[in-house]
């Protein structure tokens, strides 16, 4: 019934090649219960994918994916203000193209035959994807910034590598360039927080609120760890009454109870409270996170540095939090993913981001009863996000391990 | 440093407060801030009136449902329109003589009042149903009613089901957070039936639940049914059925203890009512200044002082109606034979027609 | 700490004083940020007019919920709704975490199978699961489950379970006769287990063969299958044409059943990886010792990798168990009145935003609690003891 793992310390085994009718043999059905859940599950399979693809060809309609496109991305933002938004991701694509020829200076090859492939097909989906024959050339115009950002970030590694510590700063003004973007002011035309929406409000709201918990986590990890009694007990409070708490109940407080905790008639925007109260949430679980790689940090590093004659507030800051925190990105980064999924918890709050606006899509008449295929779309939307994320965070958590140790 | 995390939601709370006190008095509300747009205080203990608010501010901002068609909706051109919609439009010309210096809002059933009464809009136009609780304990000012209401219940013509003792062992969906659920289950009651509520927190899930079947009759008052079911796949295969479970007098409210925005609020809905009655229209509005009768004349401003002892200005119903014309005119267009609804207007007529709309005397 | 004894270090050098300095301007800020929003609270609250009170819960409630283990009436006070709310939150905590601890288990060790494609089919399901939104997969299912048909043409499977738009019906034990049959098969339950954990004890230590053990077993079983079939007096939902109803058996409302099935499916991809994990870190030598001991592979697994994965393996569970706790709350956005959702139309109704919110939070940490001692407990079972 079970196989031995392989664990990954260990040497490659030899490769052995064999033959279809081997590989058949050896793996599906080597005795009568396994050949009996090969041919349970292939019946199965079958007749899911059958049913799904006639589905999907026939009965599904999917005109109300391209018929909402911009909604699904945007929201309701105004049409007329399209043009910020573009500018705003020509922006986000030349930087990010910078950031990955910059990391990637060291390997031979930029394109890699997977990531060309990868390229290939989103440039295929940018031609086909049912917009106006304008966005069409935009999104080949965001993929070729892309690209000659990642060309001109390389060249910038190989030749002035100091320059890469200005990347995260730059990483950081962009996202205060990107809110003035969507917000408006300053010479733009003011947009209202409850236009912002789709797909562009969840990557906003959970941007915001991780950075803004980073500090809060830090601090509440540290609070935790201290030997002040009356500070580890309150974040202790703190953490643990969070940590018990579903989300939708500290998005409530959010949206209900902080106006009656403020003085009279303040009430922030819906979208701040949002976010005060995502940021509430996530940093008493960012905290944790942290404490995890607090505490995977020896004893000795902090005598070592007492015994240099640092002080304490310099031995957390300059010796012990720069290690916590790379043991403790990969559980960050996972985090950050349920964050990002968490962000589809706003919509029971009346606020219409990717989850939200597909419901009211699917409120409109025209489209009413199509949420099969909706959510299948947004699913897949989320689905990358995420895929994307955790793939990463597992490549980084190989390149740390090897290091710490 | 070793600090402590309380330390810092604390700071995070006075900072999210002090920006909150900060645009607190700020005269207008273009701030160029894009995330937070905080509204000014009601300032209800420095005397300061929500008129005078609006006024510096230049824009009136109405909480509306923004999903109800034929009262607050936005149209496939991005615009608000709706019966609802028509009186902030008309306060905001009586107020400020722009009917387009309006900023909507969105609220839902759970939030309206907490939003009416923290200051984050000056008026709630909003489908909400005038009841003693709400206008005493809850703290609320109920303007004239804009619509005669009653709840009603919408069942599919082929599900056999004519009257409220049929729903025995069947389920019935309603929306949370409303009158509605709690008079649904005061009229099963009285007539001994067991049923089953499928109760949901937002208008569109729940409609969404009858459409697929889920409930074999949906309640909810008339209007929002009859709105609703031309948006259904097929709106000729529901019916509401010959039942009242309530009366619902809806109409625009403010906050308590503030009589001067109040008044504004009250008197250019019954400006509406008024002009009807006088026969004026959107498109007379100037001709009838010049008239003989001394009502209209008082009426549109042209003699008295009807506007100042309100802190407007004395043509403040001649701008009201010649932003959306007279409740005959809004109630057909939105509701009645101009719009796909034709809703007759049954008791929302005028007091001379055998309804119910009556304003007290502009003199 | 740097105090050298006989110099006098400057204070503000001096660890000590900082130490009590900083609690001390803490409390102060503590206390005075509490003092400025209790400050606030309680003026918004007068101007509200609602004193702060809990007399409110024995006020009639007024409105209807769903599916209700207790008797409830419209005409029972908020305290009673709020307490049906509270056994339909663990109704579906209870049999969440019981299903999904099955399905993660199972999913987890289809990871190590022989056959490729149940590995592949259980990363796979794992991969979609978990990186998709929670929200997401519950509308999704509610969108899969409201498609049921009808009540009147109702799919009927072996005349004995139906699914329609009312719900799921299922056969149920009825009557005193079902509850003593209930009874029986958790005593049957019970000794089965303790009479398996002993045979495979004779069987690994002494090297008995375990026959008297596997006898006990088998009558054990036989009785167990007489009670099952007989006993229980199955009562088999039936449609009755004449109302268009289903009765008898077991109603699962489908916003239960899209609750349950959707948490259940979500845990289980996050339980499958622990198990996983687990699994992995049994060092190989154990795999080898066991199959040189002459073991077959399914009971290496289930005596000698199984045991040593738990330790790592419950740990982690707990705060699966919490998050499936919580995530029940998301009942709200399919209509299932549980105690979050009854919660928030009782505020809906009166307004009580604070008391009302005291008792969710009271609530779901009392949950947390008791979860997070059971889990301990278990813990302390499983882990290592040294001798």
């Amino acid at each position: 019934m079970t196989s031995v793992p392989s664990t990954s310390s260990q040497q490659p085994p030899q490769i052995v090649v064999l033959s279809a009718k081997e590989w058949l043999q050896k793996n599906l059905f080597n005795t009568w219960y396994n050949t009996l859940i090969t041919l349970g599950i292939s019946t199965l399979l079958f007749f899911m994918l059958t049913r799904f693809i006639s589905w999907a060809f026939t009965l599904a309609k999917w005109s109300v994916i391209p018929a909402n496109l911009p909604l699904f991305f945007v929201g309701r933002f105004p049409s007329d203000q399209y043009w910020r938004l573009w500018i705003m991701l020509g922006i986000i694509s030349i930087l990010s193209g910078i950031t990955w020829g910059f990391l990637a200076r060291n390997s031979r090859l930029l394109f890699s035959k997977n990531t060309l492939v990868t390229l290939g097909f989103v440039g295929i989906l940018a031609v086909i994807t049912p917009v106006p024959i304008i966005f069409r050339f935009l999104l080949i115009g965001m993929l070729l910034l892309l690209l000659a950002g990642a060309w001109g970030g390389k060249t910038i590694g190989n030749t002035q590598p100091k320059l890469g510590k200005w990347l995260p700063f730059s990483w950081f003004l962009l996202l205060i360039v990107c809110i003035w973007f969507i917000g408006g002011g300053l010479g733009l035309k003011v947009v209202q927080t409850n236009l912002w929406g789709g797909l562009m409000l969840t990557l906003l709201m959970s941007i915001v609120s991780i950075l803004l918990s980073f500090p809060i986590g830090i601090l509440l990890a540290l609070g935790r760890q201290s030997g002040l009694p009356i500070i580890r007990i309150l974040s202790t409070i703190y953490i643990e009454i969070i940590r018990g708490l579903p989300l939708i109940t500290i998005l409530f407080m959010g949206q209900v109870l902080l106006p009656l905790f403020l003085p009279e008639g303040t009430r922030p925007d819906r979208i701040l409270r949002a976010i005060i109260g995502l940021t509430m949430f996530s940093s008493a679980y960012l905290a944790e996170n942290i404490r995890g790689g607090l505490q995977a940090i020896p004893r000795g590093q902090t005598e070592a540095a007492k015994a240099l004659g640092l002080n304490t507030p310099l031995v957390v800051s300059l010796i012990i939090l720069p290690q916590a925190l790379k043991v403790s990105i990969p559980s960050i980064v996972g985090q950050f993913i349920s964050l990002f999924q968490d962000t589809t918890l706003l919509s029971i709050v009346g606020l219409v981001e990717l989850l939200g606006m597909s419901r009211s899509i699917l409120a409109n008449p025209k489209f009413l009863g199509r949420y099969l295929e909706v959510y299948l779309f947004i699913g897949i939307l989320y689905w990358i996000f995420c895929y994307a994320m955790s793939v990463a965070s597992q490549k980084l958590e190989k390149q740390l391990n090897t290091e710490h140790k | 440093m070793h600090k402590c995390g309380s330390l810092l939601v604390a700071t995070l709370l006075l900072v999210a407060s002090l920006t909150a006190c900060e645009s607190s008095n700020t005269t207008s509300t273009n701030t160029t801030s894009p995330g937070g747009n905080s509204t000014p205080a009601s300032n209800s203990g420095t005397g300061q009136s929500r008129l005078d608010i609006v006024k510096q501010r230049g824009k009136l901002i109405c909480g509306v449902d923004g999903k109800i068609p034929g009262f607050s909706f936005v149209n496939e051109s991005g615009e608000y329109s709706g019966l609802d919609v028509d009186v902030c439009k008309a306060v905001a010309a009586a107020v400020l003589g722009d009917p387009n210096a309006v900023e909507f809002r969105n609220l839902d059933s759970t939030e309206r009042f907490e939003a009416l009464k923290a200051g984050e809009v000056d008026m709630l136009s909003r489908n909400t149903t005038w009841t003693i609780s709400r206008d005493s304990s809850v703290g609320l000012e109920f303007a004239p009613t804009t619509f005669y209401d009653g709840q009603g219940m919408m069942v599919r013509q082929d599900s056999g089901i004519t009257k409220l003792e049929d729903f025995q062992g069947k389920a019935v969906c309603v929306e949370a957070g409303t009158t509605t659920e709690l008079n649904l289950t005061d009229a099963m009651r009285q007539r001994g039936i067991q049923f089953e509520t499928v109760t949901f927190q937002q208008a569109d899930p729940a409609y969404a639940a009858y459409a697929e079947g889920r409930c074999q009759g949906m309640t909810s008052d008339k209007s929002q049914l009859v709105a609703r079911r031309s948006t259904l796949p097929n709106p000729n295969e529901h019916l509401l059925l010959d039942v009242t479970m309530s009366k619902e007098p809806l109409g625009p409210l403010t906050v308590n203890n503030d009589s001067t925005w109040f008044d504004v609020v009250k008197w250019t809905t019954f400006a509406l009512f008024e002009a009807e009655e006088l026969g004026v229209k959107q498109d007379n509005v100037d001709q009838l200044k010049t008239s003989d009768n001394p009502n209209i004349k008082r009426f549109l401003g042209t003699e008295g002082d009807l506007g100042k002892g309100m802190g407007l200005s004395n043509d403040f119903a001649a701008n009201a109606i010649k932003a959306v014309g007279n409740y005959g005119e809004v109630y057909e267009r939105n509701l009645g034979e101009g719009s796909q609804f034709k809703l007759p207007r049954g008791q929302n007529a005028l007091w001379t027609n055998g309804g119910l709309m009556y304003s007290p005397p502009f003199r | 700490m740097t105090t050298n004894g006989d110099q006098k270090i400057p204070l503000w050098r001096d660890d000590r004083f900082w130490r009590i300095a900083l609690q001390i301007l803490v409390i102060v800020i503590v206390v005075s940020v509490f003092a400025l929003l209790g400050g606030n609270l309680t003026r918004n609250l007068r101007q509200t007019g609602n004193n702060f009170g809990f007399d409110f819960l024995k006020t009639s409630a007024g409105f209807n919920i769903l599916d209700s283990l207790i008797p409830y009436t419209p005409t029972d006070p908020y305290s009673r709704v709020l307490f049906a709310g509270l056994l339909n939150s663990l109704r579906v905590m209870f049999f969440g975490i019981i299903l999904t601890t099955l399905l993660g288990i199972a999913v987890g060790v289809a990871r190590f199978s022989d056959n490729w494609l149940l590995r592949q089919l259980s990363l796979i399901y794992v991969e979609i699961v978990r990186n998709t939104p929670l929200l997401l997969q519950l509308v999704f299912w509610y969108g899969i489950f409201v498609q049921f048909p009808l009540i009147k043409e109702s799919l009927n499977i072996f005349n004995s379970i139906y699914l329609s738009k009312q719900g799921i019906f299922l056969p149920w034990p009825s009557g005193i006769q079902g509850i003593i049959g209930l009874g029986i098969l958790v005593i049957c339950a019970i000794a089965a287990f303790i009479v398996s954990k002993r045979r495979t004890k004779v069987m690994v230590e002494r090297g008995e063969s375990g026959q008297p053990q596997l006898i006990t077993l088998g009558i054990i079983g036989i009785i167990a299958l007489l009670t099952l079939t007989v006993g229980l007096n199955w009562q088999r939902p039936m449609f009755n044409p004449t109302t268009n109803t289903i009765e008898g058996g077991l109603r699962l409302t489908i916003e239960f059943t899209t609750l349950l099935v959707s948490l259940v499916v979500y845990t289980a991809a996050y339980i499958a990886e622990i198990v996983r994990a687990g699994i992995q870190s049994v060092p190989k030598g154990q795999w080898e010792a066991a199959r040189s001991l002459g073991l077959k592979s399914g009971l290496v697994m289930q005596l000698v990798v199984f045991p040593q994965a738990l330790r790592v393996i419950i740990p982690p569970l707990n705060s699966q168990y919490l998050n499936l706790a919580k995530n029940s709350s998301l009942a709200v956005a399919v209509a299932y009145a549980d105690v979050y959702n009854v919660a928030n139309t009782t505020f809906n109704q009166t307004g009580r935003a604070i008391e009302v919110m005291l008792i969710i939070m009271a609530t779901y940490l009392t949950i947390n609690l008791f979860i997070s001692l059971g889990m301990n407990q278990l813990n302390r079972s499983v882990q290592l003891r040294e001798r």
